[in-house]
């Protein structure tokens, strides 16, 4: 498949976006510069598309990038509990910075969000057994921990509702003044771009990749933080969407190979296609109600996760 | 000229190198031979930065290793490792592209696109090099890796057990290979290698390890031995002069 056709695709899907909701918008009312119209495509649908448009992208490279910095395709901000830990650190800012800005609980999400994929990519480097399926089990697991511990402060604080928000990937409460810390995740997906090379040198492991002068932990760290940041902001905006990146780059890995330089973009835009299908689906399957795109996501993925657990022998 | 000095390595409490110190002469191949465990491979990845010592220095041409860029290094020395077990999908041509990386950053240039095509040519891989390394077979693979090494252009190339995986026409493919390196371009090659014929039919030097200690070294004709190689091997080997070549039996 060509770059162009995804572009292409994209291009369109995100124009079908704009007009699918409750409040009918035609194409002709925005011609005649009709003015509810417009206010509702800049104020609502301008921004939930936009920012599905980076989430989809910035995910699926995230995970694209944990999956070459720790040589197992099963593992992504989903797997390795990066999700669950940012979560956690959400609920921290909550309790402890209540009245901190939406950029300072960015930064104690992302904080946490590193420390556990950290932690996790620690215990990795011990792990004796190198299995593929099992590295992602003992992050699922890790998750889990976490998730269980913020849940238990969530119930003790009466923060439940507030939590169960960042739960569930939902673009429905996205509107303008609500989606924008989104595009902090842009200069780091230029960082990804830049460091694509050494991200797939890095991926062949520290012996190697020493050998060819590259500095390898400053590399892999580099990769840590920009998932760790981008993780952040995607649940704080808009909530977990999880398997995004999980199946996304192991798509592009079948007809595209693992060398960064020819996969990496067209992980990003597969990445906004495959979340925007979801979230036009989940729009129209029980119209005029909705489906949230965390559970479009969570269905289409895990089928499409098992489909490749299944098969891995054949191309993993 | 690569001169170790003293160096020792210990893993936990256990000592796997002990006190070595040796000098590898330029534009020579020196085999590195010994029991399974004698710290052969160990030694390697000090020599070429992989592993820090803990005690005693490495000097390459004179300086430090540990006190080099790595960057500059990489220009200068390439060692390929045992396992190289590839997870990601990268095609020959990728991964020899690697070799470059040292010089361009993956940004290859004209002249880095050249030397990959002149290492594929180098180990018959130039129909495979659109392949991807998944779908080699063992040896092919062995190979590709091989031509990594010989785009990276280093004076010095150390090679760990580089004929595993080989079958007996690629094995003395690879060693003629090797010798036509020193030979043509005057390079150094450390081997650690575990077939004694390979080693004395093939090396100019060979160095004999056990038990974290370098045991005898020299000029092959002198290693190749029955005594020499009953303190190593601890085994009873009979050498004879076959067409001028000194060959092992030890069935």
């Amino acid at each position: 498949m060509k770059l162009i056709y995804l572009i292409i695709i994209t291009v369109l899907l995100a124009v079908c976006s704009l007009f699918v909701g409750v409040e009918n918008v035609s194409f002709s009312e925005l011609w005649k510069m009709d003015e509810e119209a417009w206010n509702i495509v800049m104020i609502s649908r301008l921004p939930r598309m936009l920012s599905i448009i980076m989430a989809g992208i910035s995910l699926s490279i995230c995970g694209l990038i944990m999956q070459q910095l720790t040589q197992n395709k099963f593992v992504s901000p989903t797997t390795a509990g990066t999700m669950d830990w940012a979560r956690l650190g959400i609920l921290v800012s909550l309790l402890f910075f209540t009245d901190a800005s939406p950029i300072w609980k960015m930064c104690i999400a992302a904080a946490f969000a590193l420390f556990g994929t950290l932690l996790f990519m620690g215990i990795l480097q011990r792990l004796k057994q190198k299995d593929t399926i099992f590295i992602p089990l003992v992050g699922i697991m890790l998750g889990n921990v976490v998730s269980s511990i913020a849940t238990f402060f969530a119930l003790k604080f009466d923060l439940v509702q507030n939590m169960s928000s960042w739960l569930q990937g939902d673009f429905s409460l996205i509107m303008e003044g609500r989606y924008e810390l989104l595009y902090i995740s842009i200069p780091l997906l230029i960082i990804a771009f830049l460091f694509a090379n050494m991200f797939t040198v890095a991926g062949m492991g520290e012996d190697f990749a020493t050998n060819l002068g590259l500095p390898y932990k400053y590399v892999v760290n580099v990769g840590l933080i920009v998932v760790a940041i981008i993780t952040a902001v995607v649940i704080l905006t808009v909530g977990m969407i999880p398997f995004l990146g999980l199946i996304v780059p192991n798509i592009v890995s079948i007809y595209r190979g693992d060398n960064l330089k020819n996969s990496i973009w067209h992980t990003g835009v597969l990445g906004a296609v495959f979340l925007l299908v979801c979230d036009i689906a989940g729009r129209l399957i029980i119209y005029p109600y909705e489906i949230s795109v965390g559970l479009m996501v969570g269905v289409i993925g895990t089928g499409i996760f098992l489909y490749m657990l299944l098969r891995r022998n054949a191309y993993a | 000229m690569i001169v170790a000095e003293k160096l020792s390595k210990y893993f936990g409490s256990k000592k796997v190198i002990q006190d070595v110190s040796i000098e590898v002469k330029r534009g020579a191949i020196t085999s590195f031979i010994g029991p399974n465990g004698a710290g052969k491979s160990t030694l390697l990845s000090m020599v070429s930065r992989l592993l820090k010592q803990d005690d005693g220095i490495v000097y390459l041409d004179g300086k430090d290793v540990h006190k080099q860029k790595s960057k500059d290094l990489a220009k200068t020395i390439a060692i390929l490792r045992q396992s190289n077990v590839v997870q990601m999908k990268l095609t020959v041509r990728e991964l020899v592209s690697f070799g470059r990386f040292p010089y361009s950053s993956g940004r290859l240039t004209a002249e880095d696109e050249q030397k990959v095509s002149e290492a594929i040519t180098y180990v018959n891989l130039e129909e495979m090099e659109n392949k991807y390394l998944n779908e080699l077979s063992g040896g092919q693979k062995q190979r590709a890796f091989i031509a990594m090494v010989l785009a990276q252009d280093t004076d010095y190339i150390l090679l760990d057990e580089p004929l595993n995986n080989l079958d007996m026409k690629h094995a003395v493919q690879m060693m003629k290979l090797l010798r036509k390196l020193v030979e043509d371009f005057g390079k150094t090659i450390l081997l650690v290698i575990h077939d004694i014929n390979f080693a004395s039919v093939y090396s100019d030097r060979i160095v004999a390890m056990k038990d974290g200690k370098i045991v005898a070294e020299g000029p092959t004709e002198d290693i190749i031995q029955s005594d020499v190689l009953k303190s190593i091997y601890d085994l009873d080997i009979d050498v004879h002069n076959i067409s001028c070549n000194r060959i092992c039996v030890y069935f």
